[in-house]
């Protein structure tokens, strides 16, 4: 192996990753400063974005924090003004809910759209429209085959914010082109974060879920992270437009 | 609440099981027509009407209406 080929390094690169506080957004920051590049992490819960922050790998100086509730107009702005220019950003920021769709209300879905697609689309558009990605910079949209797949009963809210999204990252990846930004989604199947861990759905029901999926096991967040990694890196220069799915073969 | 106003909200999630045969002693999970889905309903059904969040547990440990009843009254 030649030591110095490494198509996926980040090094030299500025990252954005939203909802770093926990889970794949957590994972995907630390993975990003581990592949060399300086990190900016956002989350609304101060004591846990401190802890990713002190996560990151220091082979690179210069991380750094911002305390966001992207939800938040304000927040938005302030998260927008301490930007530096950025070559990459993973929104990973979301929630989610398992709700038989008769209990669906318009209350629970502007609930759910307002966390998992206006808050991301919205910062989409201002880092483009304020001109903080630079030529050639790449954005990951943490989406969900729950937007393509009734993966689980229940999931009919939140799987629409995440098909929302899908879409808008295909119309960003085709407009954000003449910037050379790229524009991409990961499309993961159930992964193990806090997440899915609230209880609606025991740990009985998890484990018997799990079994759906022939690589035989739910996801991990840095399974996720690989994959933002890529999308990222310089080994994915002619991908955009594109919805990466890794879920252990369960859309198959 | 009442127990009677319970079991009717409980009962509305069923499709083919006749409403009578509720009554606070009935094994739920042991019904024909009881589903994951159906353990969903219920917990959303808890939520809107009692602004109780009960989890999947709750259902698990769970063998009568009337048990799942006390647990609803006891976070209220």
């Amino acid at each position: 192996m030649e030591p110095n080929y490494n198509p996926f390094s980040l090094a030299g690169k500025t990252i954005l990753v939203t909802g770093a506080s926990s889970g794949i957004g957590q994972s995907t920051a630390i993975a990003c400063s581990r592949m060399g590049a300086r990190v900016v992490v956002t989350a609304r819960n101060q004591e846990r974005l401190q802890q990713t922050y002190e996560q990151l790998n220091n082979v690179v100086e210069g991380h750094m924090q911002q305390l966001a509730d992207l939800t938040s107009q304000e927040d938005l702005e302030h998260l927008l003004a301490m930007l530096p220019p950025l070559d990459g950003a993973v929104l990973c920021a979301g929630n989610s809910t398992t709700l038989p769709l008769q209990f669906g209300s318009r209350e629970k879905f502007d609930d759910m759209f307002n966390v998992n697609f206006f808050a991301p689309v919205e910062l989409l558009r201002l880092l483009y429209k304020k001109k903080r990605l630079n030529k050639g910079a790449s954005v990951v949209l943490v989406a969900s085959i729950g937007g393509t797949h009734s993966f689980m009963p229940g999931n009919g809210v939140y799987g629409a914010s995440k098909a929302a999204l899908n879409s808008v990252m295909k119309y960003a990846a085709r407009e954000y082109a003449s910037r050379k930004v790229r524009v991409n989604s990961i499309c993961p199947g159930m992964v193990d974060t806090p997440l899915i861990h609230r209880g609606t759905i025991t740990e009985e029901q998890l484990a018997e879920d799990a079994k759906n999926y022939p690589l035989g096991r739910y996801g991990m967040p840095e399974d996720i992270a690989n994959g933002a990694i890529y999308l990222l890196s310089d080994a994915s220069s002619w991908l955009t437009g594109h919805d990466l799915v890794i879920d252990g073969g369960f859309s198959i | 609440m009442s127990i009677t106003e319970f079991i009717e909200n409980f009962a509305d999630q069923f499709d083919e099981t006749d409403v009578t045969s509720f009554t606070p002693e009935t094994k739920f999970k042991q019904l024909d027509e009881w589903s994951s889905l159906t353990a969903l309903s219920i917990i959303a059904m808890v939520d809107d009407e009692y602004d109780v969040i009960i989890k999947g547990n709750d259902i698990l440990n769970s063998e009568t209406i009337q048990d799942l009843f006390d647990i609803i009254e006891k976070q209220q």
